[in-house]
């Protein structure tokens, strides 16, 4: 049975590989990828590692793809002028890739482990504790050092991101959020009854907000400072 | 699982995160100042720590505390240390007061602190690319300068691929020896008699990378464009922490794999000539200040690898007692640089140090010391390193080795010399502003500490050899 699954997932990688090189829609061509991605998986399964078959689905299908079609859907790419040097870059590749299959035998036909190395190395016990735990403990506990300087790492990144590229400029229009969840209705509404068959020019006009965006704007990120009362529109009218 | 080995660097990751929170949360209009005298504080603090570390290691196999990382260690922490004073300094008149400066700069002494302690290629590579992305960051931190970003891509890009060269070597020693800590490379260093092609080539792969990050001299190509770019205050903590951390690296993997001394031996004399004569040649033609640091840079490794190359504890404990003088005397003379400023403006020709001598003496003084000592001239601190490094290295039977290190120091005594001549012997141009209390500060004890290393020689050496003794019998 495991057989038959292996050679039929095996089947749909291979087609679906094959179909994102040469799909000529770039979204068909991230789709076929998921589906490469999902019959991926399940070869993870069919080898006893549930874990990372659902960390495949999840991260790659999921999250990358998702990225990836948002790519492709906003980019607009040309795949017609990406093809324009297949003809002419064809032997080439063809050479890549016969080097490369000619090593993969030579691999698969030499094929020797050093049996000194078989000692030194050591595997955990698959059959005691499911790999989920395996992997668990060897990078929580294990490697929990490397684990939190990764996590220091990723922290540098994410200063350097906002460090190098996060401009105050003035232009930039920012709350200041506590004054925003301090303020009450009353503060910016004025709850007025209308009555019936009357439009906005019998009840007196047009009404501006008591106090207006730049009174919760953070300080210099909007018109003028949050002591001044008047409104933009106000000033318009006096013709300042 | 003996976790509490690694306490500095667990206190100094948290002591940057705090300072992270208190930037952001503070309501003062800039937090730059009083984020800086808390890092200062979290340095010193971790500093004690740091030498009151037991011996021993933890994380099963993954870091290691010894006599040797506690040396090293203390050689970081002071780095990262005056390079955060000098900063605020520089940084106020450059307008790279960000709070985020302080919290890079512990950050990357963090990654230079673990790679000390590594005893694991993991650990190792982790710990290297904490402290390189966050100097990636400290280098273009001055983003509208063009220099400091050209600088900081630079770094990037040639890092990156050290890294890339780097992992290859540790993938194919994986490979070969079946484990990543230093003692399995050992083991298979020791239990086989015949070392497959594969390993050589990953160590090797493994000493580029390394190399590169200590710029000696086949992979020197990025020093002077990087120094000349970056922050002044960045430049000093890149010529220091980074190097000594790579240096400590080098010296514990080449102690690990003693069965193979006689192999790294060639490579480490060949880049060791090359560096001390590309470096001290190549800093003849340069006009600014910074470029000639970086071929001196370059000059000061060679001689530290003479004392690597020789194998022996008295030649490590030399090359240790060469990087702690180089410490000091380096950080020293960038204080200098920082202080030339004229009219708020930074400027880095070395003609603008002309007449220094009538307008400051104070600060020519500390300059000239500075100079003599980088040439090795005798009582300063500079002469003892390169004079226990020779030493070792002729009582190796390296001897051509330490002759050619004699003649290309007194090459390079020519351009430290041209400085001081400049300074005393030509016409004076404006004198430059006055400079704050933290560079007078640094300069001086800096001074202080090059005159009197031959004070301090007799725990120094004792230190030194303690922490080479360490090493060399694991």
């Amino acid at each position: 049975m495991t057989v038959i699954l292996f050679y039929v997932f095996a089947a749909i990688l291979i087609v679906s590989a094959v179909m994102v090189v040469s799909a000529r829609n770039s979204v068909h061509a991230a789709l076929f990828l998921v589906l490469a991605f999902c019959n991926a998986a399940g070869l993870f399964l069919i080898a006893g590692a549930e874990f990372l078959a659902i960390m495949l689905i999840t991260i790659y299908a999921g999250a990358v793809m998702i990225l990836f079609l948002f790519v492709v859907m906003t980019m607009n790419t040309n795949l017609v002028q990406a093809r324009e040097g297949v003809q002419r870059y064809m032997p080439l590749g063809l050479l890549v890739a016969g080097v490369l299959v000619f090593e993969l035998v030579m691999v698969a036909l030499n094929y020797k482990i050093d049996p000194k190395i078989i000692d030194v190395v050591s595997q955990p016990n698959l059959k005691a504790i499911p790999n989920t735990t395996a992997l668990g403990s060897a990078i929580y506990t294990h490697y929990i050092l490397l684990f939190q300087i990764s996590g220091l790492v990723l922290l540098v990144a994410m200063i350097g991101a906002i460090v190098l590229t996060l401009r105050h400029r003035p232009i930039n229009r920012r709350q200041n959020i506590t004054r925003q969840h301090m303020r009450e209705p009353v503060q910016t509404l004025e709850m007025k009854s209308v009555n019936l068959n009357q439009g906005v020019e019998e009840n007196g006009g047009f009404l501006r907000p008591k106090d207006s965006y730049y009174g919760i704007a953070e300080k210099d990120s909007f018109g003028p400072s949050p002591g001044d009362k008047m409104d933009i529109t106000e000033k318009r009218q006096k013709g300042e | 699982m003996n976790w509490t080995i690694a306490i500095p660097e667990i206190v100094l990751s948290i002591s940057g995160l705090f300072i992270l929170l208190f930037g952001v949360v503070q309501k003062k209009e800039n937090a730059f100042f009083s984020c800086t005298i808390l890092s200062v504080a979290a340095f010193i603090t971790v500093g004690f720590l740091a030498l009151t570390m037991p011996p021993g290691g933890g994380y099963l196999g993954l870091f290691i505390s010894d006599n040797f990382s506690r040396f090293m260690k203390f050689l970081i922490i002071l780095g990262g240390l005056l390079s955060v004073v000098l900063s605020l300094d520089y940084n106020e008149g450059n307008n790279t007061n960000q709070f985020e400066f302080p919290v890079l700069i512990i950050f990357s002494t963090v990654g230079a602190m673990i790679m000390t302690s590594a005893c694991n290629l993991m650990t190792l590579y982790m710990g290297l690319e904490l402290s390189s992305l966050a100097l990636y960051i400290l280098c273009s931190f001055d983003r509208d300068n063009v220099f400091s970003t050209e600088s900081g891509v630079k770094y990037f890009v040639l890092g990156s691929l050290a890294s890339g060269l780097l992992l290859y070597g540790m993938s194919l020693l994986y490979g070969f020896s079946g484990g990543l800590g230093f003692d399995d490379i050992q083991r298979v260093l020791t239990t086989n008699s015949q070392h497959s092609a594969g390993f050589v080539i990953g160590l090797v792969f493994v000493l580029i990378g390394l190399c590169f990050k200590i710029s000696a001299v086949p992979f020197h190509m990025w020093t002077p464009d990087v120094y000349q770019g970056a922050p002044t205050s960045v430049t000093t903590f890149l010529s220091t922490v980074p190097k000594f951390a790579t240096f400590a690296v080098l010296l514990r993997i080449m102690t690990t794999s003693s069965g193979f001394t006689h192999q790294w031996q060639i490579l480490i004399e060949v880049i060791a000539i090359l560096s001390i004569v590309i470096g001290s040649i190549g800093a003849i033609a340069q006009i600014n200040i910074k470029r000639m640091m970086a071929y001196s840079s370059i000059a000061h490794m060679g001689y530290a690898l003479i004392g690597l190359a020789t194998g022996t504890a008295a030649g490590v404990s030399a090359a240790l007692i060469y990087l702690a003088s180089y410490l000091f005397m380096n950080v020293g003379t960038f204080a200098v640089i920082i202080a030339m400023r004229r009219k708020g403006r930074f400027v880095e020709s070395i003609h603008d140090l002309a007449g220094l001598g009538k307008t400051d003496s104070a600060l020519a003084v500390a300059m000239a010391i500075f100079m003599f000592s980088m040439a090795g001239v005798p009582p300063l601190a500079g002469f003892f390193g390169k004079f226990l490094v020779f030493g070792a290295a002729i009582s190796a039977h390296l001897m051509w080795l330490a002759v050619i290190g004699i003649v290309a120091s007194i090459i390079g005594a020519f351009f430290y010399l041209r400085i001081v001549k400049i300074m005393y012997f030509d016409q004076s141009v404006e004198s430059f502003d006055q400079h704050s209390l933290s560079l007078s500060f640094v300069s001086f004890g800096m001074g202080i500490v090059t005159v009197g290393f031959c004070l301090f020689m007799r725990p120094i050496m004792v230190y030194g050899f303690m922490a080479a003794t360490s090493l060399i019998k694991m």
